[in-house]
């Protein structure tokens, strides 16, 4: 499905939207989608890589925990607005635990053993975004943030 | 998850040839190396040159291969692109792994 979007000049942000189903594969198809719009093709390609880094953690989050025995859709929001890419995702899955997010803190790395294969996400997502907002509201999960951008939208 | 291996001498090399090792094909990639790593060299080596996106799935199950070659051998990898040395160096495991810049010499496949 492509996303919609909407280019207009001195008119609201440019935008992107984008609901998919939350599933690993929709997942994948839906970033390269996304990737595709004009909105985030104009992003340099070091701005482009972060962005989809933290998308990606954002979503595959969603699709393990929120979604992890039920299925149900990913809406995806994109806004450009100044130097910022505003990200809102929306699920109707189960809420964070104790309606918090998870403060990513890396686990030490010792003997190869020991190392762990998992738990990087949110600390990904921390350390790359900004303004890290999350609510549940009327049985949806959203969740917000911005990334900075080097370059002035248009 | 596309994976082809070759060994030269001591070393076996495999080259990543999908542009992804995410959440949607990481067990795959796990399961994958676990087969072709059976044959007993003594350094094995993952190309990831043509790997543009890794999330942190990927990165687990990266992460479970050199585990599972521990304590004998151990997994090097090589030709990281930006995006994929990004997410190693946010998760501090670009000090665990041994990372080649570029396939080291004698591993580049033809063509």
């Amino acid at each position: 499905m492509a996303p919609s979007q909407s280019l207009g000049s001195g008119q609201p942000d440019p935008s992107a939207r984008l609901t998919i189903p939350g599933d690993p594969m929709a997942v994948r198809a839906g970033l390269r989608s996304l990737f595709d719009t004009i909105l985030l093709r104009g992003l340099t390609a070091e701005d482009r890589s972060a962005a989809e880094i933290v998308l990606a953690e954002a979503l595959n989050n969603i699709v393990e925990h929120a979604y992890s025995n039920s299925h149900g859709d990913i809406d995806i929001t994109l806004q450009l607005r100044q130097t910022e890419l505003i990200c809102t995702i929306v699920d109707t899955g189960k809420p964070m635990p104790d309606n918090t997010l998870p403060n990513g803190h890396l686990s030490p790395l010792g003997a190869v053993k020991d190392l762990p294969e998992g738990g990087f996400g949110w600390h990904v997502i921390r350390t790359l975004s900004k303004d890290l907002h999350y609510q549940r509201q009327d049985g949806r999960n959203q969740l917000s943030f911005r990334l900075d951008t080097t370059q002035p939208a248009n | 998850m596309d994976l082809l291996a070759e060994q030269r001498g001591e070393i076996l090399v495999v080259h990543a040839m999908q542009d992804r090792i995410d959440a949607a094909c990481a067990v795959q990639f796990k399961d994958r190396m676990r087969e072709l790593t059976q044959l007993p060299t003594p350094r094995v080596v993952l190309d990831m040159s043509r790997v543009n996106f890794l999330d942190s799935s990927g990165l687990g199950a990266v992460v479970a291969v050199m585990k599972a070659l521990a304590p004998d051998r151990r997994l090097e990898l090589s030709g990281l692109t930006n995006t994929v040395q990004k997410v190693f160096r946010l998760t501090r495991m670009d000090s665990v792994f041994t990372i080649h810049s570029e396939t080291p010499d004698g591993l580049r496949q033809a063509g």
